[in-house]
């Protein structure tokens, strides 16, 4: 068991070079086949962290041993019930991103599903790692199998987007780089030169040691290292302004490439958000608070007008996804478990819902080589089943009762209306607002693309989904009703790694006496760190 | 001084030899055309590695021994970079074969210059006193220009040479009156002399211009803004491998004398000049890494892109610290195997009916040479310091040498030109692979293949383990980095 999340990880990238060396460029079938194996294989073996998930236990499958040791940096891996989740949502998608690719991808198949299969082992190693240098490592690896993916497969912009998406990606991730290296000077030496005095502990990059000694950095030094993780995180969410890659990248990249993008890369801001940022700097998280609060209010709304706007569908799902990420944030940042729960579990419920659409969307894409809206119309009658589909994953998307968009956006706003950290009930009225664009755009979206008359010729031979694509979109419709209706193993999973991050990030809160979510938020001064200095 | 004492220098004295006779051979006749020369040479660095090794187990300290009245050291510092220049040069000598088949210019000179090089490079790593490195400078200076000009019947060879010349005359000219200078002020021309000198003065405008000159000749020997402009246009006009000699060999033992000058010699006078560094390696970085992006000619581009990482590692040398300097070994190493591997890749395509610099030749290379595009990626997220790269591992040294020292700002500048920088790399990687270019096979030799074979392997092995790299690079500098800091910080 000690080494089950290495096996998770390297599973893609051994069947990558399997891929690569032993099988001929020519003989796609077999290519498609070795990777859909890999990675059913691979999510198959990822369940065993489902079931031997415990949920008193902290930190699971743990194995850790000396990497770097001159740095101080180790390998190692672990990970609580957050990751476990989000490992399991990559392995998953994984499968769906593969299986709807065989359709989509005519020419140069054996480096696109190699890439896939890469980019998965980065994916997970991110989750994975408890080691900030690891971290490092595995959240630059991915960047380059993306690069390409969009780079080779994707539409007419693909150079442009791809290069966006890169460079965005790299210049807020060296800046993480620089507010890692201060959390290791802090913990081990101090910076003489500015005057900052260090812990003189053992030299290392373990997260869970920084986790312990974050709160003890000095609050201004904890804003400037806040802000190198903010930049780092925040572009990869994308918050508003940081938001403008995402659109490129999106329309452009093929459909599994936005699958991928959408369900896990974008989580990989909010996974280290919440990781990452608020356990390890309490005081700075609370500096920053306001201005990310106004800013997911900000990109709620935004990103819900500009989808309103959009003639593309494709650019209107993307823009959709700033839209659902806001609300990701502002939970995280009322910084009390309701909200945080609420932000993870929207983290899979927006992979889900949002890696269905771009999976609608791909499919149409390839029979009429067009997303305008325009050009749609009354498809509904050529194509039921897939009329029916996309209803479902829109409702999901924007988050109607019984589905799992519902869960975690009520959850949501119910952490940011009760958050003492926000002190008001207005950003989560704001943020509610968003809800009702959301229901506006998608489904306006969806009157004009499936109702109305056939007018459009080139429609009338649309043919329906077939049985690949009908089988992808049920076990992603079966996932929107399970969580939509029984959501409690997810949260069984939450639980207590959001109970720790809450510790961390506010160790008062739960001193206050029992969990209770008053109708009117408390007075701020009775509540820990903001009246203690 | 004792006569035993020139055991010591065997490895310079074999290399001399060595040159002398590479000189001599066509003189005296013996003119064949074959691979001779090569190979000739190859055994010539063979025996020069073996003599390195031998040399550091004959000595006593390997920490510090001094000979020749405190001139020239045999210490780990040197020993390290002498393997570097050694294999580097081998490696070289590899990318120029069959540069000369069929050609009318003679190899026997252009091997026996590049062996004068080297043993001015192995001077250079060894000198602790300032007029031994000023002479191993200029030896490699020497050798150097006539290499850039080697095809002379080309008016861009004999242009860049020109140039090189010209101004690296009037900078070494600057160089020397800073030595001057500071021999002025101190009165002694040994590193550690000059460094207990100092350590009784205060500031005073000779020493400080002396300072400074000292460090203006330095930084134009590894082409850092403002002295960078040679720099394009020379590495352009070069004959191909001279330019890989120019961007990797030379650039290295210019690290090597700049690091020691300034760790071992004058750190005492740090905090004057560190900013002066500070502000330098920040326009590099700057101007280096923007200019490469408007490039279209890939050896101008790499021109640029050499006068950015001198800004990189430009910090390890003002951090003064045991990082900076262990940093300055990895990158170093790390730089070489990566551009070395880069400037293979160029060669392959020279060989080929294209010319090879510009960035459309690489147009579809992946199709023609996967492996060769594998590489050049690899290569290219070794330079812009993308981990699981060893580029990634070197960078890593220089911005924590960098924040340690306080120079935050700089630190944060470094990280975004390297994000910049990426984006004419990636030219590069997305000519390869997201373009179409014609088919046409690619004339690859063994030479060039196994050039670029151990440069790939350097580059992934010290990326996924770097350990022992770093060892080495500890082992090697820590003699120089505790002498300039028992230091600064008390760390």
């Amino acid at each position: 068991m000690d080494h089950i999340l290495n096996i998770i990880t390297y599973i893609p990238l051994v069947g990558a070079l399997l891929i690569l060396f032993f099988v001929n460029k020519s003989n796609a079938h077999a290519i498609r086949f070795m990777a859909t194996a890999v990675a059913v294989i691979d999510f198959l073996v990822s369940l065993v962290l489902w079931f031997n998930f415990d949920p008193n236990k902290l930190w699971q499958f743990e194995f850790k041993v000396p990497w770097i040791p001159s740095l101080g940096v180790d390998y190692h891996f672990g990970v609580d019930g957050i990751a476990i989740l989000l490992i399991l949502m990559t392995t998953f998608m994984g499968i769906i991103a593969i299986v709807s690719s065989y359709s989509a991808i005519h020419h140069r198949e054996k480096e696109y599903y190699t890439l896939l299969l890469m980019l998965q082992t980065g994916m997970i190693g991110t989750f994975c790692a408890l080691d900030f240098f690891l971290f490092y490592v595995f959240w630059e690896i991915m960047l380059v199998p993306m690069y390409f993916i969009i780079g080779i497969w994707g539409g007419a912009r693909k150079l442009y987007a791809a290069i966006k998406f890169f460079l965005y990606t790299l210049a807020g991730s060296v800046l993480m780089l620089l507010s890692i290296l201060a959390l290791f000077f802090f913990n081990d030496g101090g910076i003489p030169f500015l005057n900052i005095a260090g812990l003189n502990n053992p030299a290392t990059f373990s997260v869970l040691q920084f986790h312990e000694v974050g709160r003890l950095i000095p609050p201004d030094l904890q804003f400037w290292i806040f802000l190198g993780f903010f930049f780092g995180f925040a572009i990869k969410v994308p918050m508003f302004p940081f938001h403008t890659w995402l659109p490129d990248a999106h329309v452009e990249a093929p459909t599994a490439g936005s699958i991928i993008l959408a369900a896990v890369l974008l989580k990989m801001g909010t996974y280290g958000f919440v990781r990452f940022a608020l356990p390890i700097l309490p005081d700075g998280t609370r500096q920053m608070l306001i201005p990310i609060a106004v800013l997911s209010v900000i990109g709620i709304i935004y990103g819900a007008f500009v989808s309103l706007v959009q003639k593309d569908m494709k650019k209107l799902v993307a823009y959709s996804s700033v839209s659902h990420l806001g609300f990701v944030m502002l939970g995280m940042f009322a910084l009390n478990p309701m909200g945080i729960k609420g932000s993870v579990l929207q983290m899979i419920n927006h992979g889900i819902s949002t890696g269905a659409l771009f999976l609608l969307v791909g499919m149409i894409y390839e029979r009429r080589h067009t997303r305008m809206i325009a050009d749609y119309g009354g498809i509904a009658k050529q194509m039921p089943m897939y009329a029916a589909l996309f209803l479902i994953a829109a409702l999901s998307s924007m988050g109607l009762p019984a589905l799992n968009g519902f869960i975690g956006e009520f959850t949501i706003l119910l952490g940011a209306a009760n958050s003492t950290a926000y002190g008001t009930i207005a950003y989560a009225v704001f943020a509610a607002v968003g809800i009702v664009l959301g229901a506006a755009y998608l489904l306006w979206l969806y009157q004009r693309v499936f109702w109305g008359p056939l007018d459009n010729p080139a429609n009338a031979t649309l043919k329906d989904v077939n049985g690949r694509e009908l089988g992808l979109m049920v076990a992603l419709v079966v996932l929107m009703i399970w969580i939509g209706v029984y959501p409690k193993p997810l949260f069984d999973f939450i639980e207590k790694p959001v109970d720790y991050i809450v510790r961390k990030v506010d160790p008062g809160y739960f001193e206050k006496g029992p969990v209770t979510y008053p109708a009117t938020p408390a007075a701020p001064a009775a509540h820990s760190e903001v009246a203690a200095k | 001084m004792t006569w035993s004492d020139v055991i010591y220098l065997l490895p310079e004295v074999i290399i001399t030899i060595g040159a002398c006779l590479l000189l001599l051979a066509p003189v005296s006749g013996f003119r064949s055309t074959g691979s001779t020369a090569k190979w000739t040479m190859l055994v010539l660095l063979a025996m020069t590695a073996g003599s390195i090794f031998a040399c550091s187990y004959l000595v006593e300290n390997i920490d510090q021994t001094r000979m020749f009245a405190s001139m020239f050291a045999l210490d780990a510092f040197s020993i390290f970079f002498k393997l570097l220049f050694v294999v580097t040069i081998g490696m070289v000598v590899l990318l120029s074969d069959d540069f000369f088949r069929g050609s009318r210019y003679s190899p026997w000179e252009y091997y026996s210059l590049l062996a004068f090089a080297l043993c001015g490079m192995m001077f250079m790593a060894s000198g602790i006193h300032l007029a031994a490195i000023y002479v191993g400078l200029e030896l490699m200076s020497l050798s150097s220009y006539i290499l850039a000009g080697y095809y002379k019947n080309e008016q861009k060879s004999t242009e860049a040479a020109m140039k090189y010349f010209v101004l690296g005359a009037v900078s070494s000219a600057i160089l020397l009156y800073g030595i001057s200078l500071i021999y002025g002020v101190t009165g002694t021309l040994n590193l550690t002399g000059i460094a207990r000198q100092m350590s009784t003065l205060v500031t005073n405008d000779a020493l400080m211009f002396g300072i400074m000159m000292l460090a203006a000749g330095l930084c134009f020997k590894i082409a850092a803004v403002p002295f960078h402009v040679w720099t394009p246009d020379v590495y352009e006009g070069a004959p191909t491998p001279i330019t890989a000699f120019l961007s990797t060999a030379s650039k290295a033992a210019a690290f090597a004398i700049f690091a020691r000058i300034f760790y071992v010699g004058i750190h005492h006078f740090r905090l004057d000049w560190q900013y002066v560094l500070a502000v330098i390696a920040a326009l590099s970085m700057i101007v280096g890494n923007f200019a490469a992006i408007t490039q279209d000619n890939v050896k101008r581009m790499l021109a640029y892109s050499s006068i950015g990482h001198a800004g990189y590692v430009l910090m390890g040398i003002l951090a003064v610290s045991e990082m900076g300097l262990y940093g300055i070994l990895v990158y170093s190493v790390v730089y070489v195997f990566a551009t070395l591997g880069i400037w293979a890749t160029v060669l392959v395509l020279e060989r080929g009916e294209y010319a090879g610099e510009q960035v459309n030749d690489f147009n579809g290379l992946y199709k023609r040479a996967p492996y060769w595009a594998f590489a050049m990626i690899v290569f290219l997220l070794s330079l812009g310091g993308i981990p699981p790269t060893a580029g990634f591992i070197g960078k890593y040294f220089l911005f924590y040498a960098a924040v340690e020292a306080g120079f935050g700002w700089l630190a944060i500048i470094a990280v975004l030109m390297s994000a910049v920088s990426m984006f004419f790399y990636f030219r590069l990687v997305m000519a390869m692979y997201l373009k179409e270019g014609r088919e046409a096979t690619l004339p690859a030799t063994n030479s060039l293949r196994f050039v670029a074979a151990v440069a790939l392997i350097v580059t992934l092995l010290f990326g996924v383990l770097p350990s022992p790299l770093i060892d080495t690079a500890r082992d090697s500098g820590r003699w120089v980095a505790t002498r300039s800091a028992a230091l600064v910080n008390g760390r």
